[in-house]
């Protein structure tokens, strides 16, 4: 067998994987935060703690409705993301003429409501979920073996990224968003209803992180706090690719979560780090981001 | 309080003139400061209307006060009837106003044929690609380009454009002719006369006092936010010292 800088290539490939794992996450909820961040001009803070009730939501209906895994990946969106439109209608709408620190600030205090309610009812413990049937089990790909459920996490956000990116770059709606997030006055002059336009962007970049959310539950334990420390590193991912743009999201997303995986091979010391400094890097060269637009 | 439209014998409604914007005791704000004083103005059916005025009279924020995109204001607009004063502008669009405005207002980050497919058909008998394309044939060999790569000139002939594919027949353009080269303004003087023929009834700020008088049919004044007088077009010439004293030009 070939050895890399004396790293067996078992433990190079887990950790690539692992890294794009990590990526796929980084990447859907990155997206969700660029989406939302594009036309709300806010930092949606809350977003860890949706994706928290994405998981949630799921075992909720697997555990008192029965309904399994596949059902969830749909239904969960749709209920924490009804749940983004009425926050954005109910809450940071009348935020929207003041000062963007305001929804912040909002947003902030959401996240720790949200987790709260969470952990008064479910504790701080783990709620186990299982990997659906038709996931479990691994595939031997020649030089390593693929637990079939995480290839499938991979293929998810690639799948979800993509279908994102068609939706804002290449279709009408998406060209009411574009042109909304330049000039919404002037979209609004055509007759096109842009507060419309922002809650269903509100309700959709939330969606993604519940869709994030619900990809998680089988491999991380599903509890009030998981949202917490990956929604940090995904704010570096945000400020890295760019605020706002959504290749910056998808293609910071998944690369940084290989960096990270690659520094755990190589030096692991740096594998919590890796991801800050590379954006103490990007703020102090290119502080609009490596994809986004100078201003 | 009620407002009378003052009417010369420059206005009287013949009885083949039915006004389709009627505006009156038009005030409007930008936060305390009082920009429109008792705006009175009418624009018949099919015809061009100009207001005229120096810098900062009060023109643009006429526009923008008829197009709802003026958060505060009262008095009386009403279009074909119906009463614009509280309503958003994304209803007045729906009515069938279209809005060229002095920054063109292209989204540089959409292609040209993104820009002209934005705004949604308010009415039917809006102008096809290919009548848009006849129209401005520069337009359609930058189909791909985004708009902030467009230049002066192009970006106001896509501004104009996209407004004709939505169906509406009622047009306020913003000065138009800023700042774009002689031929230019040939053509815009073109299109406008075109979409006259056609049935288009259009509210035109101008500074450029050449180019209005040789399209429209009336012509305001607006000074510090009033409507101060109006001529007919054929009695410009008889006027021009009092014009030009009012334009300082
Ligand atoms: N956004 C704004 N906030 C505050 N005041 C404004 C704003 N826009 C315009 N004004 C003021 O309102 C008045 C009327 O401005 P407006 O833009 O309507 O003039 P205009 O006739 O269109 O001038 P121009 O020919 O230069 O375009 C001016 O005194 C201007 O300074
Ligand atoms: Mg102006």
């Amino acid at each position: 067998m070939f050895e890399l800088l004396g790293i067996p290539p078992q433990a190079l490939f887990g950790q690539v994987l692992l890294g794009l794992i990590n990526g796929s996450f980084y990447a859907v909820l990155s997206l969700g935060l660029a989406v939302i961040f594009g036309l709300l001009n806010i930092i949606n803070f809350a977003h860890g703690a949706l994706y928290m009730m994405g998981a949630f939501v799921s075992w909720m209906l697997l555990t008192y409705l029965g309904i399994p895994f596949w059902f969830a990946l749909v239904i969960s969106p749709l209920v924490v993301g009804a749940l983004g439109m009425v926050i954005e209608r109910t809450m940071l709408r009348p935020l929207h003429e003041l000062d963007h620190l305001y929804s912040l600030l909002l947003t902030f205090g959401l996240t720790l409501v949200i987790t709260g309610v969470f952990q008064n009812f479910y504790g701080v413990s783990g709620k186990p979920y299982p990997i659906p049937a038709a996931l479990t089990g691994v595939m031997n790909l020649g030089f390593m073996f693929l637990p079939i459920y995480r290839g499938f996490i991979i293929v998810m956000a690639v799948i979800v990224c993509f279908a994102t990116w068609f939706l804002i770059e290449k279709t009408r709606l998406g060209s009411y968003l574009r042109a909304a997030t330049e000039n919404p006055e002037m979209v609004s002059a055509f007759g096109i209803n842009v507060p419309l336009l922002v809650t269903l962007t509100y309700g959709f970049g939330v969606a993604l992180s519940a869709f994030a959310g619900v990809l998680a539950a089988p491999v991380y334990s599903v509890n009030p706090v998981m949202g917490n420390d990956l929604i940090i590193v995904v704010f570096a991912v945000i400020v890295i690719g760019g605020m706002g743009s959504i290749m910056g999201a998808i293609i910071g997303g998944f690369s940084l979560g290989l960096v990270e995986g690659l520094t755990k091979v190589f030096y692991p010391e740096a594998s919590t780090t890796i991801i800050f400094i590379i954006m103490a890097l990007v703020l102090l060269f290119k502080p609009s981001g490596i994809f986004g637009r100078e201003v | 309080m009620t407002h009378t439209i003052e009417k010369s014998q420059a206005d009287t409604p013949g009885p083949e003139t039915q006004a389709m914007l009627e505006v009156q005791g038009l005030n409007g704000w930008y936060g305390e400061s009082h920009v429109l004083h008792d705006v009175n103005l009418t624009v018949n059916k099919g015809e061009v209307v100009t207001l005229l005025g120096r810098n900062g009279a009060g023109k643009t924020t006429t526009l923008k006060a008829i197009m709802g995109l003026l958060k505060s204001r009262s008095g009386s607009i009403r279009f074909n009837g119906t009463e614009l004063i509280d309503l958003p502008a994304r209803d007045i669009a729906r009515l069938g106003i279209g809005y060229v405005p002095d920054d063109r207002g292209i989204f540089g980050s959409l292609s040209v044929l993104e820009n002209l497919l934005l705004p949604p058909k308010v009415a039917d008998g809006g102008f096809d690609l290919p009548a848009i394309y006849e129209l401005f044939p520069n337009l359609e060999e930058r189909l791909d380009s985004y708009g902030n790569k467009l230049s002066g000139g192009e970006q106001q002939m896509l501004s104009i454009a996209r407004i004709l594919r939505t169906g509406a027949l009622f047009v306020l353009m913003d000065e138009p002719t800023e700042g774009l080269a002689p031929v230019i303004i040939h053509q815009i003087g073109h299109t406008v006369r075109r979409l006259k023929k056609a049935g288009f009834t259009i509210l035109l700020v101008e500074q450029n006092f050449h180019f209005a008088r040789e399209l429209a049919d009336r012509h305001y004044i607006v000074q510090e936010g009033k409507v101060v007088d109006q001529f007919r077009n054929d009695e410009i010439a008889d006027n021009l010292e009092k014009i030009q004293g009012y334009l300082g030009i």
